[in-house]
């Protein structure tokens, strides 16, 4: 297993090794099937959760924030293989790209419409992810 | 080169000609646009496999760096 990203915002590109700085023999394909396979709930997106560099993924990181989700950020601008390999694996063509349990789950706008309509609460009990119902519930009060 | 509304709303259209698309240019710049596709065959896919239906109906213009279109904020659903 590799655990080489951080959550602090003082990412390593995915692919290299954070005690050797060596790039490790896993293909993109494996390291992303990896990342999403032993982390609950992971995020690629441009830039950090710390500081994004887009739009739509900044409002990602502010959702998954915002309810109380704890989740692995990867910076597909890190690592262009990463960044295309994304694209590939989910057969998505757009960042920022939500996992939960290894499940796809959508970009910015389902994610934005799964927290409207209480479908993302669902997902999220159903996976056993921690998150606070009563922000889920005042993001929609706000938005409502 | 920018995209108009019309060249999106005409690429979906040649996968989806039943459907109800609605395409906005969100900044006025051809490069942000939002486009809701309502479609009698969404009905029994989920919000992933609608939306890949509809990327897929792009034909690549989404693709990387080298895509004619940035960002496309997509609403798809079937009719009510």
């Amino acid at each position: 297993m590799m655990v080489n990203v951080t959550s602090s915002g003082t990412q390593r590109p995915l692919r290299r090794n954070s005690q050797t700085d060596e790039i490790p023999t896993m293909s993109a394909e494996e390291q992303i099937k990896d990342t999403v396979t032993t982390n609950d709930v992971v995020l690629f997106m441009k830039g950090t959760k710390a500081m994004p560099q887009c739009g739509f993924s900044n409002h990602v990181v502010g959702v998954l924030t915002t309810i109380g989700v704890e989740f692995q950020d990867v910076d597909v601008l890190a690592d262009p293989e990463i960044r295309q390999g994304i694209k590939n694996y989910s057969d998505w063509p757009t960042i920022p790209q939500l996992y939960v349990k290894g499940e796809f789950v959508g970009g910015c706008d389902i994610i934005s419409e799964m927290t409207m309509s209480g479908e993302l609460d669902a997902l999220l009990d159903k996976s056993g992810v921690s998150y606070s119902k009563e922000a889920a519930k005042k993001i929609r009060d706000a938005n409502g | 080169m920018p995209m108009l509304a019309n060249d999106i709303e005409a690429l979906i259209r040649e996968t989806f000609p039943d459907a109800k698309i609605t395409i906005n240019d969100l900044a006025g710049d051809g490069n942000h646009f939002s486009a809701e596709v309502v479609e009698e065959s969404f009905r029994n896919l989920n919000r992933v496999q609608q939306q890949r239906a509809v990327y897929a109906s792009l034909k690549g213009k989404m693709d990387g760096a080298h895509g004619e279109l940035h960002a496309l904020q997509l609403t798809t659903k079937a009719p009510d």
